[in-house]
């Protein structure tokens, strides 16, 4: 079996945001007005913030003497996800290879898996997307659609929850290469965009079932750590703690 | 032709017949209102939900509040009336139509609410066709229906003996379609053995299944929340405090829809108020239960001060959710007052300067005073002296001491006034109970642990469609028992019969020297 997952390294993040750029521009994600971005209705797949996200005990302390970490965010692909149990209408589910994935022609917009989520991680389409100009005509043109299925990077609708997805089409478009040249699938060729686009290379994807892939390696390593492990999710990406 | 009391037509099936200008200009308002909740909400469709307040991390708002809100409404009824069925309490009789009226109607406004609330509601019965079992949302879905069709079930049982003799007694100038509406509904009743037999079962097997039923839905509401996890829902007290919750506004709601209905109908006689004394009894135990419960799950968040619960707790009681969560505290501690301190008065105490209305009215006033001073004065030494805690907190505790000398002398008026006193405690509860809802929903939502805290204001749009499903519950309400009647008939008539009937039963022992004390006290032998 494949189980996906990445790592970052925290002590190679720059926090540059690339990651943030390169999974919009990938997936398709909507960008919205500055108001609407100050109503907190951005939406960000891969986010990239300050953490601990609300001070409370780690006290940051005043400038100069100052510690500020930040961490970026992709979707944890729980391997016990608390966003699928709650969805009421099977719209979220893991596929066999252990990524969340959410169909957009299924899902009610109730919000359920958005409040559900203790990450954060899920996005809803407040309204109806927008792009402005010639950006329009640039969009990711993969799509992943079945009967009754609308996944992927293609655009959604307004009233739907979205999220990180691995760049699941990647996945789809490695596999169909290495079937037209008739070889077998090397996990190598499957990479999300924000992975591909890493400014210090701090990211690494693989598969957590090969023993021998970086991130196996990398989940042994004493700085690995998981987010908010305490809630029981089980999340299948990994960080290294800055050292 | 099915028998009929002369009193019970003039007060019942009359006024059913006669239509005033108020009853119209009401309902002028109430549709007026609720267009204007559906221009609102077909704005909303068409722009997204972007036009409420609702964002990220509030991804739930007043819709989730009035939801849960209503469906606690709906306890009161069925649930309540069922229970006083089942346990043979002779003064429910006046009572369970408007009961489990208010059941049916709140269901109704409830589920709207989470339809207003879904993104795609043109999906909405994709939870039927692709539901998921291990979702509590189709569970909601599932026990919420099953409480509604048999809280219809159980409204309408009880009702076919009254639309027979509806049938039977309409008036001639009454349009056709009513004849023929109480005729169908009737169901051919007519009053022989046979069929009272079957409906007194057919009540009797309702009454009790509708319990579990009811007790399931809003522990089932509850579990929306407590099955996640996030901070400050994560909790195993949610499934009974709910309840609880549910049953105390049911009660509120229920006497305030009562209240209404005795006093636009002229029903004094038939709401007594003994009725309203033994239902009272159950609403101050449940407002003690209600004090309990919330009291166990805030000293819990409390002592635990764990790092994302702590911050939902802190901010329900000086953060922002202050006013909200203290405006409630207080609406139940009014509620509690009012209907315990006039009881436990002594009447002597009128005497007492303590129980004066002047002192009363200026204590209280003081009070408003020294709150208003307190938080929003603009005077900058004072506001710089207000902003010391020791100030702050003698300033409290003035405040709460004048408060409560002017709630002393206002118990006094209460005293005499039972009624008023029952209508100003549900009054308080149903708002405290919408507010604690609100105090359970928001605050979680707005102090999640991976994303910055943030704060939910409502728009017009969550304005316009909570004053439009207010609006659509009390037309629902006045049309409904502008065509029904708002007492069960036959339900008065067999009281009646039962009171005749024990009234001349004779106990063949010798009687005691204290019977006649105790028949004075109103025990009977």
């Amino acid at each position: 079996m494949t189980r996906w997952a990445m790592v970052i390294d925290l002590d190679k993040c720059v926090a540059c945001q690339g990651c943030s750029i390169a999974c919009r521009f990938e997936n398709n994600t909507p960008p919205v007005k500055p108001s609407e971005a100050l109503k907190g209705r951005a939406i960000r797949w891969n986010d990239v913030f300050p953490f601990p996200t609300n001070p409370l005990e780690a006290d940051a302390g005043e400038y100069p003497e100052t510690k500020q970490r930040y961490i970026p965010r992709p979707c944890m692909h729980c391997e016990n996800p608390p966003c699928i149990k709650v969805c009421p209408v099977q719209a979220t589910f893991k596929n066999e290879e252990g990524i969340v994935q959410q169909n957009y022609a299924r899902c009610i917009g109730c919000r359920f898996c958005t409040v559900a989520c203790p990450y954060g991680v899920r996005y809803f389409n407040w309204q109806e997307p927008e792009w402005e100009g010639t950006l329009n005509e640039h969009l990711n043109p993969d799509r992943i659609e079945g009967p009754g299925d609308l996944e992927g990077p293609a655009v959604r609708p307004k009233g739907v929850v979205e999220k990180c997805t691995f760049c699941i089409q990647r996945l789809q478009k490695a596999v169909a290469r290495a079937e037209a040249e008739e070889r077998d699938f090397d996990p190598v060729d499957y990479q999300p965009a924000c992975v591909q686009t890493c400014t210090g290379k701090a990211r690494y994807f693989g598969d957590l079932d090969d023993p021998e892939s970086t991130v196996s390696l990398f989940e042994k390593s004493p700085r690995a750590f998981r987010l908010l492990e305490e809630v029981g999710t089980h999340p299948k990406v990994i960080y290294l703690r800055e050292g | 032709m099915l028998h009929l009391d002369p009193k019970d037509k003039e007060k019942l099936i009359d006024p059913l017949f006669t239509t005033g200008p108020t009853f119209w200009s009401v309902i002028a308002i109430l549709l007026a209102v609720i267009g204007w909740g559906v221009y609102m909400y077909v704005r909303q469709l068409i722009f997204g939900l972007g036009e409420t307040g609702m964002q990220r991390p509030a991804y739930w708002g007043v819709y989730m509040v009035n939801f849960i809100f209503f469906i606690g409404i709906s306890h009161a009824g069925t649930l309540i009336s069922a229970i006083l069925r089942v346990t043979g309490a002779e003064w429910r009789r006046p009572i369970t139509r408007v009961a489990e009226a208010i059941t049916a109607f709140a269901l109704i406004v409830g589920t709207l609410q989470i339809i207003y609330d879904l993104g795609r509601p043109d999906r909405f019965l994709y939870l039927f066709t692709f539901g998921r079992m291990q979702s509590p949302l189709l569970w909601d879905a599932m026990s919420v229906t099953a409480y509604f069709l048999g809280s219809v079930t159980y409204l309408y049982m009880p009702m076919i003996p009254d639309m027979a003799i509806l049938r039977d007694h309409c008036p001639e100038s009454a349009p056709r379609w009513r004849k023929k509406l109480y005729t169908v509904l009737a169901l051919g009743w007519r009053g022989n053995k046979t069929q009272w037999k079957r409906l007194e079962k057919a009540i009797a097997v309702l009454a009790v299944l509708i319990i579990p039923i009811a007790v399931s839905v809003h522990t089932i509401i509850s579990w929306i929340l407590a099955t996640t996890v996030q901070p400050g829902w994560h909790s195993t007290i949610f499934g009974p405090y709910f309840v609880v919750g549910a049953i105390f506004s049911g009660i509120g709601a229920l006497f305030i829809a009562m209240t209404i209905v005795r006093k636009v109908m002229g029903l004094e006689e038939y709401y007594r108020l003994k009725s309203y004394r033994n239902l009272g009894l159950l609403f101050i135990a449940m407002t003690a239960i209600w004090f309990y419960f919330t009291g166990a799950e805030y000293l819990t968040l409390a002592a635990g001060q764990q790092t994302a619960e702590f911050p939902v707790f802190a901010s329900k009681l000086w953060g922002e959710f202050a006013p909200g969560f203290w405006l409630m505290v207080v609406l139940m501690a009014i509620a509690f007052w009012v209907q315990v301190v006039p009881q436990i008065l002594p009447k002597k105490a009128e005497n007492s300067f303590l129980f004066k209305p002047g002192l009363a009215w200026s204590s209280g006033v003081a009070a408003v005073a020294v709150f208003l001073v307190m938080n929003f004065s603009r005077n900058q030494p004072l506001a710089a002296a207000l902003s010391q805690p020791n100030i702050r907190l003698i300033g409290w505790i003035i405040a709460a001491v004048l408060f409560v000398v002017g709630g002393l002398g206002f118990s006094m008026w209460l005293k005499t006034r039972q009624v008023t006193a029952i209508v100003i405690a549900s009054v308080a509860v149903v708002i405290g109970m919408w507010l604690e809802r609100w105090n359970i929903v928001a605050p979680t939502l707005t102090h999640p642990r991976l994303i910055g805290f943030w704060f939910y204001h409502p728009t017009w749009t969550e304005g316009a469609l909570t004053a439009a499903s207010f609006a659509l519950f009390i037309l629902l309400f006045m049309v409904f028992f502008k065509l029904f009647p708002a007492i069960s008939i036959w339900e008065i008539a067999e009281g009646r019969a039962i009171e005749a009937a024990e009234a001349q039963v004779e106990v063949a022992l010798p009687e005691p020297t204290g019977v006649p004390q105790a028949a004075h006290e109103g025990f009977r032998k």
